[in-house]
């Protein structure tokens, strides 16, 4: 069945173990910047995880002209035919928080997997004990767009929440 | 290249702007491990025939950045600073938490090292490969926060200029405030918003070079490693260890301290150390707890600890975001000041740090020149105003005076041993008459941990430390003392750059870390008897060379502040004091623990037998400057 992350902002200390875990896993060494997952601390104590969000209408399995991303359809994951990315970056355009990443040093488009249903990042939060990243069952009533949306934005709704001052002021 | 390093350092001299990658030798860093070792070893290489001489402030004095094999890896990113400080005339290695040691790692070196002054301001920005020396003058002259905001916005466009390739990850940052940029002797290099590398003064050391900032972005994975099987093991195993040793501080970090160290064990600065114990206006973990303004868990990479906590205050019209108030700030802006409104402290601690302070070292000099005032060697004509125990509006003022040198603040700048000489000259006393006052060992203030109860710190673990004051690097009997603050201990966290409290998960763990990451079979007994000594006696050698204003004769100067032999007034161990004979026994018991003479000068024996090979050249000039 297809599973969904929940990320709980407010649950996040941003100690980047589900970067550590996912890179470990996918990359086999410590890759921060390759992690499939990624926590963004743009101001300091204002740290959000950021991930592929699944969108119901994957914009970016459509954008993309080489036919290299699909969708698993057991756990709903977009996932990467290696061999056929070129590196082109219309998945990245197509995404509403341009989420998935194109590094020099990697041959091919990184998005989360889902590590086939059961995420590294996830299991990880939980032994640390802070749950800010929860497997759950995809709904489809939930608007996952909302989660989609850039490390940036988040952040600046997330700064007048917390911090209660103009964004500009620590942004 | 060994296992877990990029082999590379990066050398830039802002006198020229030149940039240039430079190949570290293999055998150094086994010797060394990085971070603080390796640091006070480049030091000697290029700055020992000159040491006595070298003013911190000039531009031959070098600032370096350092990660260690551990950095990244395991358990709590952090990043060594050194040079020759301006506190101790030695070399402290100075830990921050910051992903500059990641981000570094991630752009392929070890560690960065700066030379010359820039003539205008500058901050160094490094991503991957490129290395760049760009202009400061938008910060220069602003607070931590502000540093904070117009360096990512100056960044950020660059990273991004690609946007099909996606998100960049934010830099990491460290960087100064007007305390580092005036050259206060006790400016902090701030990262964040509260995190601080500050005991040794290397903000000022950054200031001197019209250095703002360092902030760097690096792309790829951190170096191989010799088994990442067994680290990945390892890594969970700490996941599990360390939260579970220390429960107390991920719920209440370090704030928990104030009635640990001031109600059981004793050890707590009251109003500059006059009493070490009180209760009655206690605060302290169960306190934090209903405070609403701790609003979140706050770490840094690969902390599975989190000690740290997001603190959000609404005051005077301005929004104070720090880290919920740790022992040691609680303690020296609080009970040292005699404040006890744990807002007012956090509102405290939040000012000096948006100027750049280190806040234990202020809190010293703060509550010292209260006491100062106390006993009518300072007077309203000196310094302004009144300074009066618990008078936040009057600290804060003279936190402003010190981080711009104005009026009295010149002097207070030098920090607590500097400005005690300056009043006893400036008001015609001994200098003893003013230096009774001061809490410090070799120019550096001491962290809040007293030694007078016996319960809490050692009585020689300021005296015969290598850094001085520093809280977090102490000497201690037997040398393999289980404290993660005993220095043999110490040296290995700062040189392995890894956080002193993930230490907590055990020693094995970091051995094993150790291993796992370089490949090379350290065992503890090794580590205690060869690699700490090589550290801590090259230390100890600088520390000696010392000057060029200030020059410590071990017969004076490895000796605790005369306020640590005036009887405790209060508390469970009322009237109880170190000895001097104390003192003079440990001493000399610590001196040959570590193979150095009855002065604690190193031995020519120690220092071959250590593999310091060229360190005999020092011996000579130390005993020659000691007459002896």
């Amino acid at each position: 069945m297809p599973i969904w992350i929940f990320r709980e902002y407010d649950r996040c200390s941003g100690c980047r173990y589900c970067e550590v875990a996912c890179s470990l896993k996918h990359e086999g060494i410590i890759w921060p910047e390759a992690s499939r997952i990624r926590v963004f601390e743009y101001v300091p104590g204002i740290t959000i995880p950021v991930l592929c969000s699944q969108c119901t209408d994957y914009p970016c399995v459509q954008a993309c002209p080489t036919k290299a991303l699909y969708v698993d359809e057991s756990t709903g994951a977009v996932r990467v035919d290696e061999g056929k990315c070129i590196k082109c970056g219309k998945c990245v355009e197509a995404c509403p928080g341009r989420i998935p990443r194109i590094l020099p040093q990697k041959d091919s488009v990184i998005i989360c997997d889902l590590c086939g249903g059961d995420p590294e990042c996830a299991k990880v939060c939980r032994a640390l004990g802070f749950n800010a990243l929860v497997v759950v069952d995809k709904w489809p009533g939930t608007h996952y767009k909302l989660y989609a949306r850039d490390a940036e934005k988040i952040t600046r709704d997330y700064i007048k929440k917390l911090y209660k001052v103009d964004p500009e002021e620590v942004m | 290249m060994p296992y877990g390093f990029t082999g590379k350092f990066v050398e830039v001299d802002l006198s020229s702007s030149k940039v240039r990658v430079v190949d570290v030798r293999r055998d150094l860093y086994r010797k060394f491990l990085g971070g603080r070792g390796l640091g006070s070893w480049i030091l000697w290489e290029r700055l020992g025939e000159v040491w006595e001489g070298l003013d911190p402030y000039s531009p031959d004095n070098l600032l370096i950045v350092l990660t260690g094999p551990l950095t990244g890896y395991i358990a709590g990113v952090r990043l060594a600073i050194t040079g020759k400080s301006p506190q101790s005339g030695g070399t402290v290695g100075s830990t921050i938490a910051s992903e500059v040691g990641l981000e570094l790692k991630c752009s392929g070196y070890d560690g960065l090292i700066v030379s010359g002054k820039a003539k205008d301001p500058v901050y160094i920005f490094i991503h991957d490969d490129k290395v760049e020396v760009r202009d400061a003058s938008k910060v220069w002259g602003k607070g931590i926060r502000e540093t904070h905001k117009l360096l990512l916005r100056d960044v950020l466009p660059e990273l991004r200029k690609t946007p099909r390739f996606g998100e960049p990850k934010e830099p990491a940052m460290i960087y100064i405030g007007p305390a580092g940029e005036n050259l206060c002797r006790f400016a902090a290099i701030e990262g964040k918003y509260a995190h601080a590398a500050a005991y040794g003064s290397y903000g000022s050391v950054m200031g001197s070079k019209n250095l703002k900032a360092i902030v760097v972005k690096g792309t790829g994975p951190l170096p191989p490693v010799y088994d990442v099987v067994k680290l990945k093991e390892l890594i969970y195993k700490a996941i599990e260890l360390v939260p579970k040793k220390a429960p107390r501080l991920r719920i209440w970090g370090t704030g928990q301290g104030p009635w640990r160290y001031g109600r059981d064990l004793s050890s707590i600065p009251v109003r500059n150390w006059q009493e070490e114990y009180w209760v009655e206006k206690s605060y302290s973990q169960y306190d934090l707890e209903v405070y609403d303004w701790v609003k979140r868990y706050w770490a840094d990479y690969g902390c599975p600890l989190c000690c740290m906590k997001v603190t959000v205050l609404h005051r005077n019209g301005e929004t104070v975001i720090t880290d919920a108030p740790d022992y040691e700030l609680l303690a020296y802006e609080g009970s040292n000041l005699d404040v006890w409104d744990v807002r007012d402290i956090a509102y405290l601690i939040w000012c000096g740090e948006e100027l750049g302070f280190d806040m234990i070292n202020a809190g010293n000099v703060l509550g010292f020149v209260a006491e100062l005032f106390e006993r009518g060697i300072l007077t309203k004509d000196d310094l302004g105003f009144e300074v009066k125990w618990g008078d936040v509006k009057a600290f804060e003022r003279l936190l402003k005076m010190i981080a711009n040198k104005e009026g009295i603040g010149k002097v207070l700048a030098e920090g607590t041993y500097r400005a005690a000489l300056k009043i006893s000259e400036m008001k015609g006393l001994k200098p003893e008459e003013v230096l009774k006052y001061a809490v410090q060992a070799k120019g550096i203030g001491i962290g809040a941990h007293g030694i007078r109860s016996g319960l809490d710190y050692p009585p020689i673990s300021y005296v015969t430390s290598v850094q001085g004051g520093d809280h977090q690097s102490v000497a201690m009997l037997p040398l393999d003392a289980p404290p993660i603050v005993n220095e043999v201990w110490a040296s290995l966290a700062d040189s392995a750059v890894i956080c002193q409290f993930n230490m907590l998960g055990g020693l094995d763990l970091v051995f094993d870390a150790l291993r796992a990451v370089t490949g090379w079979n350290i065992s503890k007994e090794e580590w205690v008897n060869e690699d700490a000594k090589r550290i801590l006696t090259l230390q100890r050698v600088l520390l000696l060379l010392g000057g060029p204003d200030v020059y410590w004769d071990p017969r004076v100067h490895d000796d605790n502040p005369p306020r640590f032999y005036e009887p405790l007034p209060s508390g469970p161990k009322k009237g109880q004091a170190p000895t001097k004979q104390d003192i003079e026994k440990l001493k000399k018991d610590y001196y040959k623990a570590l193979g150095w003479d009855e002065l604690g000068i190193p031995t020519e024996d120690t220092i071959k037998q250590l593999g310091l090979t060229g360190l005999e050249k020092a011996l000579v000039r130390i005993r020659k400057r000691l007459g002896i």
